[in-house]
């Protein structure tokens, strides 16, 4: 287990360095001069100035020299300075940090709470009506643009009923005060449940919008995982103790059948941070996802690598938390040399 | 396709239906220019924010309304229709194309090459599809081609991966061996052995794979850094609605469901592909 683990925290090493010079190059090899965006006209400043500016940022190094000095920024936490912001990069990204998460998770949550359940109901009756409507469902929650959802969403939940709000994380004057920037966790902390509810309001529509292609996913996996152990014989036993079959399928299929089902949220879950960003937009969602946008398309971009490489050092982790979860949660995959 | 293979894909009742969703709306969107019925670029601005309705007062109805300024709505998502699926098709087919050679070669030739081309395919695999596509397109600047290199940039990657594992099965068969020994070259174990057997894995692969660019195109475009307005794209289209939701919703609401039966034809059809050609490819991830 120990050298299971150890072999892929060393596999990770150099996808790590690999994604930091991709991140690196996207910034170097952007067209025109940093400095000379940084600075907006270069007709004010100069050229001794501009001289002077490219030496401290070190930019009249050589190239590899520059990118053992990115790293090393990295290392410290220091991402660079945000052009249009004019303020630390990884400031401007770990303050969006919080709702994004808080938006992912309760994601997440809204598509176990469906998927898993429906999943169960789909692999006991196989190949009745209610299975192939939830398979029709899944296939459309997978073609569907999610930022798609979340509009059609607003025409019937904001337009049509007018029972929920169209944008942001909370209405003006809930007598919230921000700590932990999760405001949910906040509201109850303080014991506020006006707020509460008026967070919960504000995540319901960019929730399900999100959720949608990763509760068709985990629901056929679901289905699948558990069709195939109830078909197994300590199943059969169990049945043939005279065991009810709804603590069967519970009690004795269903554990054994969550294990890829854990496995495949945890890899979507690095999939929902990189796919909302579009969704926050819709919903004008103060996270890291609308932070990125904004900045290509404010041509930030320092402030657009240092997002970037947030996302992929994040799905990097979760891939290998993903990986040691089922290692641990499965002692019998073998942890032998992989093929 | 094998005549068993054709037999077993005609039985599957969803894959045709997919089949059909997919031919109906590629034919609809080629012939655009002659069965939309309306301008997709000029309109009318007396008759801007029209209800989709059957019937006009002045010449042709606008059967799914007009947007805000005046445009038929129908004739723009079949308009669109073309751009979004070419766009589709030559993201993929490039992708294909890269992906195949490179998994082919990194499987037969192992080593140092394998190796190479295997971290680049980790280091890819890291960037959340979309994030990436987005840093390319702020890169790049807007254009129909960026937009081609920016989503078949880590697209490429899913073929790749899958042709390498059934190269890496069939690199010691019996009839790879038996044509190096009677002195086949490199190229012609490549492409005339090896190349023939991964093909189906390949299609499966590709068909499955245009849903995804396309979602992935609209995405780009409803942010603006994809397919540029007033040129119109599924995408762009539900961008142009966002606006008007209170007073219009038509205009963002069929545009996507267009994509969603399309998408849902790709998929339809790709997984019965894939049950006729490939069943052991049921395992592998597809999707991101």
């Amino acid at each position: 287990m120990i050298s299971y683990l150890a072999r892929r925290l060393v596999q990770a090493v150099p996808v790590f360095l690999g994604v930091t010079f991709v991140v690196f190059l996207l910034m170097y090899l952007t067209p025109g001069d940093p400095v000379e965006l940084y600075m907006g006209q270069a007709g004010i400043v100069s050229q001794e100035e501009m001289a002077r500016i490219r030496h401290e940022f070190g930019l009249d190094r050589p190239f590899l020299e520059q990118y053992g000095r990115f790293l090393w920024g990295i290392a410290r936490g220091d991402l660079g300075r945000s052009i249009v912001h004019r303020r630390p990069v990884a400031e401007l990204i770990s303050e969006r940090i919080p709702a994004t998460i808080e938006l992912s998770l309760f994601a997440a949550l809204i598509a176990l709470l469906v998927a898993v359940p429906a999943g169960v109901v789909a692999a006991v009756r196989r190949y009745s009506l209610l299975d192939n409507v939830g398979t029709l469902l899944s296939l459309v929650g997978v073609s569907m643009p999610g930022f798609w959802l979340g509009l059609i969403l607003i025409i019937f939940f904001s337009v049509t009923m007018r029972v929920l709000p169209v944008a942001g994380r909370m209405a003006y004057g809930t007598g919230l005060e921000p700590q932990t920037g999760f405001l949910l966790l906040d509201a109850l902390l303080q014991g506020n449940g006006r707020a509460a509810l008026d967070v919960l309001r504000h995540l319901a529509m960019p929730a399900l919008a999100m959720s949608a292609g990763m509760m068709a996913m985990t629901m056929r996996i679901t289905r699948s995982s558990l069709s195939e152990t109830i078909g197994q014989d300590y199943v059969r036993t169990a049945r043939a103790k005279g065991v009810p079959e709804g603590r069967v399928v519970v009690r004795h299929a269903l554990r054994n059948a969550l294990l890829p089902v854990v496995t495949a949220v945890a890899l979507n879950l690095g999939a929902l941070l990189g796919g909302n960003m579009v969704v926050e937009t819709v919903f004008a969602w103060p996270g890291l996802g609308q932070r990125v946008v904004d900045a290509v398309k404010t041509r930030d971009f320092p402030l657009v690598q240092g997002c970037v490489l947030v996302y992929a050092l994040t799905y990097v982790v979760l891939n290998l938390a993903a990986d040691l979860s089922y290692a641990f949660l499965n002692p019998r995959i073998s942890h032998g040399k992989e093929g | 396709m094998g005549s068993r293979a054709w037999r077993a894909f005609r039985r599957n009742r969803l894959a045709l239906g997919g089949g059909i969703l997919v031919l109906v709306l590629s034919l609809s969107s080629l012939l655009s220019p002659w069965i939309a019925p309306h301008d997709p670029l000029r309109g009318r601005l007396p008759d801007r924010l029209r209800s989709p309705s059957i019937v006009s007062a002045s010449g042709k109805p606008y059967l799914l309304g007009t947007d805000n300024l005046g445009r038929d709505i129908l004739s723009r998502i079949l308009h669109g229709g073309r751009v979004s699926i070419s766009l589709g098709l030559l993201v993929v087919g490039v992708s294909i194309v890269v992906g195949v050679v490179l998994g082919l070669v990194s499987a037969y030739a192992g080593g140092w090459v394998d190796t190479t081309v295997q971290r680049l395919v980790d280091v890819l695999l890291a960037f959340p599809y979309l994030v990436l596509a987005i840093a390319l397109m702020g890169l790049f600047g807007p254009g129909f081609l960026n937009l081609v290199v920016a989503l078949a940039f880590k697209e490429w990657v899913t073929a790749c991966r899958i042709v390498r594992s059934e190269a890496l099965a069939l690199k010691n068969a019996a009839f790879v061996e038996a044509s190096r020994a009677a002195g086949a070259g490199l190229f012609r174990i490549l492409f005339r052995h090896l190349l023939p057997n991964v093909i189906p894995g390949a299609v499966v692969v590709a068909t499955l794979r245009v849903g995804w660019v396309i979602l992935m195109e609209a995405s780009l475009s409803f942010l603006g850094l994809g397919i540029q307005p007033p040129q119109p794209s599924w995408g762009v289209i539900i961008a142009d609605g966002r606006d008007y939701l209170f007073r219009a919703w038509w205009i963002s609401t069929f545009p996507g469901i267009a994509i969603l039966l399309f998408v849902l034809g790709v998929n339809l059809l790709g997984e019965g592909l894939r049950d006729a050609l490939d069943p052991r490819l049921a395992s592998e991830r597809l999707s991101e």
